[in-house]
């Protein structure tokens, strides 16, 4: 099977008027229907267009619901209650949108992992995975400022611990908190402006979500080989990919509506449902769970402990909590540079046998760093947190640039067609790189 | 095609894993040496879980007579007691059961009047200061949601109302107007033990003890903190018949479609 690109013949002569002037249905069909696939695909590669669909979910639910939200410090909780309790199935829209969120990111950590694993950020991809982690650094601002519109204790409470994370900013910091808020606290001005960007951002992932597109589709998929394939091992987008994510999209769907319909709380936190007082501070503040990894990295970098060395960038004016916000930004803006930090020119971690460890090391690190996150942070906990914080660095800036001197890969195919046999003829040697 | 299921569900198990990690570390975990809440199997949990009609209608006699003299109930609204079984003129004649505030009037005067099916339950006090003040300094709570607001929340409140002991243990002080209950985080609670025996007399006949009640507002103010549970779990129900149905189509016919892409 072969995907060959012949120009859509538009039956209709409205279309094909329509198209001469604004060729946005041959684009559309270039890009989703004719668009040439690796054949051999697995099912990790389903959760892009997974992480799409969420997306529309989310903006679809999202708008049916701030046509009954109030968002205003005295009214925005009890209008939630009314959405839960007078709109027609305005809970299915809350616990749909709220969940929505959970699964979103359960997609998109899935979708950068699959990434991870198979080298797609690595030449020529470089860009199409910066632009992907533009877009989860917008959904972690959208998901953020969304979490604060319930108003309940821990949208507020959140919102002050996140906020004031840019007070330990030298000089400017208590200035720019104050201007973040809108006034000297927490307030209906914060909500007000959380509110319009929560509804503002969506529409800019979507942009961006396109500029990904555009960059995928100049190189085409990578694929679990990770070599360049040829036109003959590509199949059109159109049906087979389309009726393979229509499967995933129901089993998917099986485990978001579990959520939805039979434990609509569980990945919340009780304190949300509690109307928000800025006079009592909830015991233990807590993010939601996909932000937890984050938050360890943050609370673990404190000049104590294993970290007691680094009380040395004291001396220089940053403080702890300052050095804290540089690491939690740290461990996304490394995965900018990701593509220059390996070195190896294998993309596929099945052809690479240390690799292929180390990813999975670093998966259970990052679990580890959600469960340190979660946790309150005891002295044990905070060891336990500053072991895996230094992991997560030590891989992306040690391990990864090092291993593609010194790992030596196992033997790439020549094509998809061909897998490696043991000393198959044919098969090219692939070198550590430099 | 057994490797492609492998990995799927691998993937199914991933975002399970992902989704269920932060249930196991993100709460607090219970201090060590805590008593464990009392459990019950309600009759709303589970996938088809219901409301216990006559418990919710018992549940709402000990809210209305022992809890309300203090608590709110601010979300809900007396029509919503038709899910408990209560016909429009029941409903009428409990909302007329109370007094409102309403107003101005077209001379600009607040005024009182019997209540209404679309009335929300009136507060105690007129205002949270009020409420503070009446009860030494801190307002009672609002119980609309109060089983939603607290971890494992009706194992939660139904433990609560149990938990009163006469005597503290040893080398706790509870100070006057505070009362020891072995479920309250801190264990100093100031709501005086609010059940007692026979504190209601039930329609039902129903011997009233303090777990019998204790258990039935529990159940009532589940109620009270999501009417729509039944409709969520029942349409819940029919849409995973639905996707059931829909996965095994699709999974049907991507076999079929890709009959005809050679393997490797």
């Amino acid at each position: 099977m072969s995907a060959d690109t012949t120009n859509p013949v538009f039956k209709s002569g409205i279309l094909r008027w329509i198209d001469d002037r604004l060729p946005i249905l041959s684009w559309g069909y270039d890009e989703f229907v004719a668009y040439p696939a690796p054949k051999n695909l697995n099912y990790w590669w389903n959760f892009g267009s997974l992480a799409g669909l969420m997306l529309t979910i989310q903006i679809v639910t999202g708008i049916v619901l701030v046509m009954q939200y109030t968002p205003n410090t005295t009214m925005a909780f009890a209008s939630v209650e009314h959405i839960m309790r007078d709109v027609n199935y305005g809970w299915l829209l809350r616990y749909a949108h709220a969940n929505g969120a959970s699964m979103f990111f359960v997609v998109v950590y899935i979708h950068i992992a699959r990434g991870l694993y198979y080298g797609s950020y690595k030449a020529p991809r470089e860009l199409l995975w910066m632009l992907g982690v533009v877009i989860f650094l917008l959904m972690m601002a959208t998901a953020f400022m969304g979490y604060v519109l319930p108003w309940g204790q821990m949208s507020f409470w959140g919102a002050k611990v996140i906020t004031n994370l840019f007070s330990a900013i030298p000089f400017v910091g208590e200035p720019i908190v104050t201007w973040l808020w809108g006034g000297f606290s927490v307030d209906n001005p914060t909500l007000n402006r959380f509110f319009s960007l929560h509804y503002l951002l969506p529409f800019i992932i979507t942009a961006v979500v396109f500029l990904h597109i555009l960059a995928l589709h100049q190189f085409g998929s990578n694929n679990p080989t990770g070599i360049d394939i040829s036109k003959k091992d590509k199949i059109p987008f159109h049906p087979y990919y389309t009726v393979k994510d229509s499967f995933g999209v129901g089993v998917f769907f099986l485990i978001y509506a579990f959520f939805v319909f039979f434990a609509p709380n569980v990945l919340g936190h009780p304190d949300n449902y509690i109307p928000a007082n800025p006079l009592v501070t909830p015991p233990h503040i807590v993010p939601e769970w996909y932000f937890l990894p984050f938050y360890a990295i943050l609370r673990s970098t404190v000049y104590e402990q294993l970290f007691t060395p680094l009380g040395i960038f004291a001396w220089f004016g940053i403080t702890a909590k300052l050095m804290g916000v540089i690491a939690m930004f740290a461990s996304i803006a490394v995965l900018f540079v990701l593509p220059w930090l390996d070195t190896s020119r294998v993309r596929s971690a099945r052809f690479r046998p240390i690799y292929k460890w180390l990813f999975w090391v670093f998966v259970a690190d990052v679990v580890l760093l959600g469960w340190v996150g979660g946790q309150v942070p005891t002295e044990g906990v905070v060891w336990i947190g500053q072991f895996a914080t230094l992991y997560y660095f030590i891989h992306f800036l040690v391990l990864v640039p090092l291993l593609g001197k010194f790992e030596r890969p196992s033997r790439l195919p020549e094509s998809i067609n061909k897998p490696v046999l043991g000393g198959a003829p044919g098969g090219a040697q692939a070198q550590p790189a430099e | 095609m057994r490797y492609r299921l492998k990995t799927l569900l691998a993937a199914g198990g991933f975002a399970l894993l992902s989704s269920a990690l932060p249930c196991l570390g993100g709460p607090a975990a219970a201090v060590e040496g805590e008593e464990p809440l009392l459990k019950r199997e309600w009759p709303s949990n589970g996938v088809f879980g219901t409301f216990d009609r006559a418990a919710l209608q018992r549940g709402f006699q000990v809210y209305q007579n022992v809890c309300h003299s203090c608590h709110s109930l601010d979300y809900v609204a007396f029509r919503n007691m038709e899910l408990l079984g209560y016909n429009e003129d029941e409903i009428g004649a409990i909302a007329a059961g109370y007094t409102v505030n309403d107003g101005p009037n077209d001379d600009g005067d607040m005024f009182e009047r019997p209540g209404r099916a679309s009335d929300h339950f009136p507060p105690p006090f007129p205002n949270a200061k009020a409420a503070a003040a009446a009860n030494g300094g801190k307002a009672p709570p609002d119980l609309s949601l109060i089983t939603k607001a607290r971890e494992e929340g009706q194992d939660y409140v139904y433990s609560l109302l149990q938990g009163y002991h006469d005597e503290a243990p040893e080398g706790v002080t509870v100070p006057d107007g505070s009362y020891y209950n072995a479920y309250y985080p801190g264990h100093v609670i100031a709501m005086p033990p609010p059940l007692s025996e026979d504190a209601v007399e039930y329609a039902d006949g129903t011997p009233a003890t303090i777990q019998q009640m204790s258990a039935d507002v529990t159940q009532f103010l589940a109620f009270a903190a999501e009417p729509t549970l039944e409709q969520r779990k029942q349409t819940g129900v029919m849409v995973f018949l639905f996707l059931i149905l829909f996965t095994g189509i699709f999974y049907a016919y991507k076999r079929r479609v890709w009959a005809d892409v050679k393997k490797h």
